[in-house]
């Protein structure tokens, strides 16, 4: 039996070997697919672990911990009365160092704890386990907790005692894996050191049973609590993610095109074969079993490529991942990549998967095949009149699905089906538009050459919808994210330039440097004016929301870009009896202007109207500004965050520096325009470079699709050419005919990309970018951009016919007069 | 609640966590390991007070031990126990012990509360330094977190007021001492093997108690007697010993007594002792004067414990037998042991409390 089935293979496979190029087609297709899938998988889960890290750090995912109302450090007095009190609370100090180290200086979060008194319910408290390292960890000089991935990052090794920019020296580091990326972790002790915070502490973790009820505070204890809900930066992340498991699952989608196009094509080509092994005796399920295991055979083998491939992808793309989480969420994403086996396992499950989905058809339509089946002159045509058919039913159906969603979906994930729905539904319509174009150009006269160039156009349709499509949803997808990532970037400068209208920005240390530092602005004959803010972060309707306060001056009412707003506002706003809500905050909370928003204060509930509403594009928080006056009345102990100062263009270089060393203050703590700028930029190129690498190489997917149709396509054409060379045509005709034939249904696909990708654009911005990111963008059109990728698509095409041209140019009059007694 | 990984912390070398019994060879909670760069206890120096009420941070490890005998209105007999230890990590002197979290010293506190159906206790943590836990001596004053210990007059040991509470159970009780403070072995050099080690050791046994108690909810008025221990050592054990087992006895005539025995691995225990009259004389008593015998076992928390002893001191006319109040007053604390109330029968008869480690 096993020799049996040994045989069958063996004949089945020797296809392949005959046409390694078809066979390299189908393992490219997977290879592609698995990589691309897997890659954008390994970036998910890699951010999702960090994410984990940092939320079970301390006392597993929910947290709630006591801070200053101003969410200023306090007194470690507080600590010491609660303690007193009976409170189970352990006191923490967090705060920011930099380290400067081989690639520039690096920001990093550094966090005291007191290890006798943490809640045990965390990683932590498990961690320290070993109690001579606790006891190392407590006594001086300590240690510093670093992640391994952080700590190979930064090209240190453990024992270091690196010096921090302010001039302060770490406790030697210390591996602990279970750290955050981007962590330090010292002794309570250490951290006021490091952080020139003596006594001060900035949290205290209470133990999650007893903060259960939130008891009352003591009097002289000025606290309040903060409960951190689930996780608020897995909230905040999740749309990023989804973005890339969607563009992922595309570039995967797309991959399976070439598959199918590869398989259905090697089938074609066997039908004879596989007839003549049913007619030798070979039974169907054995036929069938062994189909199947040459499509697993070969889904393995495309499949651990496509995994190693995306291992490798997701290596190279990490990094701009990890700044760009890091720049839009603070989030700290390891930079090294770590995969656990279920991440491998799961990227060659998928592989087979797909193989299933994409080769599975082609191996049940040979099922069917009569063990002795002659061809029938025409039947092509009432095949692809019943499979276009079925398909036009199919796609409008999505479509219709997709305008229900516009109407009735309101979640991100309806965005996405939508996209999904979309692109699919018009990828089936494409052979039915197809079609349809090429039966009216039929209908002009002309030459029996140019009738046959039309009709056999049409019957081309069948063995090449599947590229097409391929073609159309690679095309429209650049389309439609190019759009939305280029409209993004000239709101976003042009947005950037009007709301960094201030020269200079300081962030004083503290209240008393701030005081100074305004006298000595006022001395400055170069400085126009000063415009201080105040800062809060709180929650507003439970979604995390800065308050920022600001002083009366008219380069407010002047610069400041709003997207729609209450007549004259900014009065009322310096009055204390308005507000302006960023754009995301009033799409959260469903916020109209005119509206009256309630927000909780220290001093009892204020009442807000809604001024207007503004345009704060890549702050995942919400962002409310007030009357200064009417916050530090409600949040006395506020301190100043920023000054903003209008100077002499020209002074501004030579003020910033004065202020760094008359202040002896760091490069982010005074920073000006032009660098807050090109930071800001910075930071958007990142977050868009993983999804533009990706897009490309969906293009990319697209016409290596193209090209194994064609190829496959090459052999049968010449049954079919054959006749019009007997008429008369000479070989070179008949191959430039073939080449004008490739590019005017690659012109119409890309014809028909244009308006699909528009409409896909339309739904990322008017959809899919309100749900994730709650800002809407305003619509720009690009038309060079379009032209470029068509442009480039043609190119693809191109390229990808003139092999099969060529081949048909040199076919000798021996084969094509062969073709005469083996076609039928 | 103190996290699991950091019971062994307060002293260091124990492997004692979870409920396998101590196998460590340096003595019973690593009390007998080497105490390089501390002080040691030498004879000689005399205690001198209120200054010795206060902590030694120059030697490894001390404590402030109160066991209370009670009873309520209707009769029934209760046991309090009242804990405060100090452990350091570092030698350190006086000022760098209270120099914020530059200190090393590590503060734990034990709280229980015993009848004979219910036994509860509680730990806390924390470091020196900052104020959370300490002693104060002028006025007296040891705690940690929401428990202590206070006096009320200057560098007086009496009176005191003791509080203590945990979910399940607290306490509040009032104690003002009958009698002078009672100083073990010579002066208060008290000796813990033939082999040098030994621990400065004062005791407190004459106070008189008024509190209240509270039960799961329930309050009770009590009073009876108390007993408090102060004792500190930088290496208390020598390598060999396992463990200990400590009596301290209120007599119903009035006599106090304080029995111990540190079990070597060989058989060949260390015994030692202190007879008080009821005037607050004290007697240090001979190793061939004590005789101790286990006379039943019980199994608590996966061990076996003595609960039911016969004491023997020749020349006292002491023969008599102690009972557990709860045989399963066990302390299942990060350092783990049995400590409970305890009824005398025999030639003498009286309450008290047992204290048995490195089961």
């Amino acid at each position: 039996m096993i020799r049996h089935w040994g045989w069958v293979l063996h004949t089945l496979l020797s296809h392949w070997r005959r046409h390694p190029l078809q066979a390299g087609c189908l393992l490219v297709g997977l290879w592609l697919a698995t990589a691309l899938w897997t890659g954008v998988q390994a970036l998910n889960s890699q951010a999702r672990e960090s994410y984990d890290r940092a939320a079970e750090l301390f006392t597993g995912s929910a947290q709630t911990a006591l801070v200053d109302p101003a969410g200023q450090p306090f007194s470690q007095q507080y600590f010491i009365t609660l303690r007193r009190a009976g409170w189970p609370v352990s006191p923490m100090l967090s705060g920011t160092v930099e380290l400067v180290g081989v690639e520039g200086t690096r920001r990093l979060q550094l966090t005291g704890i007191e290890p006798l008194t943490l809640p045990g319910e965390g990683t932590i408290a498990t961690q320290a386990g070993d109690q001579s390292q606790l006891q190392a960890f407590m006594l001086a000089p300590g240690l510093t907790w670093i992640a391994g991935d952080t700590l190979s990052e930064l090209g240190l090794a453990a024992g270091d005692t690196p010096v921090l920019a302010s001039g302060e020296q770490l406790p030697p580091l210390h591996v602990v894996d279970t750290l955050p990326p981007g962590m330090l972790l010292v002794d309570i002790g250490q951290a006021q050191r490091l952080l020139e915070q003596t006594e001060k502490l900035t949290q205290l973790v209470v133990a999650a049973g007893f903060a259960a009820d939130l008891p009352p505070l003591p009097e002289s204890v000025s606290l309040v609590w903060e409960t951190r809900g689930e996780d608020d930066l897995v909230r905040l992340t999740d749309s990023f993610h989804l973005n890339l498991t969607a563009l992922g699952l595309l570039a995967f989608v797309v991959g399976l095109f070439i598959v199918h196009a590869a398989a259905n094509l090697a089938m074609e080509q066997r039908r004879g074969l596989l007839q003549t092994l049913r007619a030798c005796g070979v039974s169907l399920k054995t036929l069938l079993a062994v189909l199947l295991f040459e499509l697993l055979i070969l889904a393995l083998l495309g499949g651990s490529l496509g995994v190693l491939s995306g291992f490798a992808l997701a290596a190279l793309l990490v990094g701009d991942l990890a700044a760009s989480l890091r720049g839009l969420y603070g989030a700290q994403v390891a930079g090294q990549l770590s995969l656990d086996a279920l991440w491998w396992l799961t990227g060659l499950g998928m592989s087979l998967l797909g193989t299933l989905i994409a080769g599975g058809g082609s191996v049940l339509a040979a099922m069917r095949l009569p063990v002795l089946a002659w061809a029938r002159p025409q039947a092509w045509r009432e095949a692809q009149g019943r499979m276009i058919k079925r398909q036009t039913v199919l796609g409008v159906l999505l479509l219709l699905v997709a305008g229900g969603l516009i109407f009735w979906g309101d979640s991100l994930l309806a965005g996405f089906g939508l996209l999904a729905c979309l692109l699919l539904g018009a990828a089936w319509l494409l052979p039915l538009c197809l079609q349809a174009i090429l039966r009216v150009a039929q209908l002009r006269r002309g030459g029996p050459v140019r009738q046959w160039f039309w009709a056999d156009s049409q019957q081309q349709l069948s063995g090449l919808s599947v590229a097409l499509m391929a073609l159309l949803l690679a095309l429209a997808a650049n389309i439609g994210v190019g759009s939305m990532t280029e409209g993004f970037r000239q709101t976003f400068t042009g947005w950037l330039d009007q709301r960094l209208a201030a020269d200079i920005y300081v962030r004083p240390l503290d209240s008393q440097q701030a005081d100074v530092i305004e006298k000595w602005l006022n001395h400055q004959p170069q400085v126009h004016a000063q415009l201080p803010s105040w800062q809060l972060d709180t929650r507003v309707g439970g979604w995390p929301t800065q308050l920022s306060g600001v002083i009366d001056h008219p380069l407010y009412a002047d610069t400041w870009p709003l997207l729609e707003n209450a007549p004259d506002p900014w009065p009322q706003l310096v009055a204390g009896t308005g507000t302006m809500v960023s754009e995301q905050l009033a799409y959260r909370l469903d916020l109209a202007v005119g509206d009256t928003l309630m927000l909780d204060t220290p001093a009892g509930v204020w009442p807000l109207n809604v001024l207007g509403r503004y345009a704060d594009y890549g702050n995942p928080k919400g962002q409310m500004l007030v009357s200064a006056a009417g916050l530090q009345q409600r949040w006395p102990d506020l301190p100043l965050t920023s000054i903003g100062i209008l100077t002499e263009p020209a002074a501004a270089p030579r003020i910033a520096s004065d202020l760094r060393t008359e202040f002896d203050l760091g490069d982010s703590r005074v920073i000006d325009q032009a660098a807050l700028k090109a930071y800001s930029q910075q930071i958007f190129e990142q977050t868009f470079s993983a999804t533009a690498a990706l897009n490309t190489l969906t293009l990319g997917v697209a016409a290596v699709a193209l090209f194994t149709s064609l190829l496959g396509l090459a052999d049968s054409r010449l049954s079919q050419l054959a006749p019009l060379w007997a008429m008369g045509l000479r070989p070179g005709q008949l191959a430039l005919l073939s080449l004008a034939q490739m590019l005017v249904l690659a012109a119409l696909t890309c014809a028909l990309a244009i308006p699909l990708g528009l409409a896909l654009a339309w739904c990322l911005v008017e959809v899919v970018n309100v749900q994730a990111f709650g800002w809407r963008l305003p619509w720009h059109w690009f038309p060079r951009q379009w032209l470029l990728l068509v442009l480039l698509a043609l190119a693809a095409v191109l390229l990808a016919s003139i092999g099969p041209a060529w081949r048909i140019m040199r076919t000798g009059p021996a084969r094509l007069l062969r073709s005469f007694t083996h076609g039928a | 609640m103190v996290p699991k990984w950091l019971c062994a912390l307060i002293l260091s070398s124990l492997a004692a966590c979870d409920s396998s019994p101590p196998t460590a060879p340096a003595g019973f909670a690593g009390l007998g390991s080497e105490a390089e760069g501390f002080s040691a206890v030498t004879p000689g120096e005399p205690l001198r007070f209120p200054a010795d009420f206060a902590a030694h941070p120059d030697y490894r490890i001390e404590w402030w031990y109160v066991t209370a005998n009670l009873t309520d209105e209707q009769g029934k007999a209760w046991g309090a126990q009242w804990t405060l230890f100090r452990q350091a990590m570092a030698p350190q002197n006086e000022q760098e012990a209270q120099d914020g979290w530059q200190s090393a010293q590590v503060w734990l506190g034990h709280a229980g509360l015993t009848h004979a159906d219910g036994h509860q206790h509680a730990d806390r943590l924390a470091r020196g330094g900052i104020g959370q836990a300490g002693v104060r001596v002028e006025p007296f004053q040891a705690w940690i977190d929401d428990w202590s210990l206070e006096g009320d007059a200057d560098g007086q040991l009496s009176p005191l007021q003791v509080s203590a509470a945990s979910e399940g159970f607290k306490y509040q009780l009032s104690l003002q001492a009958e009698g002078p403070l009672v100083l073990h072995g010579e002066r208060g050099f008290s000796r813990k093997s033939d082999r040098g080690q030994a621990s400065w050791y004062y005791s407190q046994p004459f106070y008189q108690v008024e509190g209240e108690i509270e039960w799961q909810g329930e309050q009770h008025k009590v009073s009876g007697s108390a007993w408090l221990d102060r004792e500190w050592s930088s290496q208390p054990l020598a390598e060999d010993q396992q463990g200990w087992d400590w009596f301290s006895l209120h007599l119903h005539d009035g006599n106090k007594l304080m029995l111990f025995r540190l079990r070597s691995d060989d058989g060949s225990h260390f015994y030692s002792g202190t007879w008080i009259t009821p005037n607050g004389v004290s007697e240090p008593l001979d190793q061939e004067l004590i005789t101790m015998t286990p006379l039943a076992q019980t199994e608590v928390a996966g061990r076996t414990l003595p609960t039911h002893w016969r004491l023997q001191v020749t020349g006292k006319g002491l023969d008599i037998e102690v009972q557990a109040l709860n045989e399963q007053a066990w302390m299942g604390t990060g350092i783990p042991y049995w400590e409970g109330p305890i009824k005398v029968t025999g030639s003498h008869t009286g309450v008290g409390y047992l204290e048995m480690t490195g089961y």
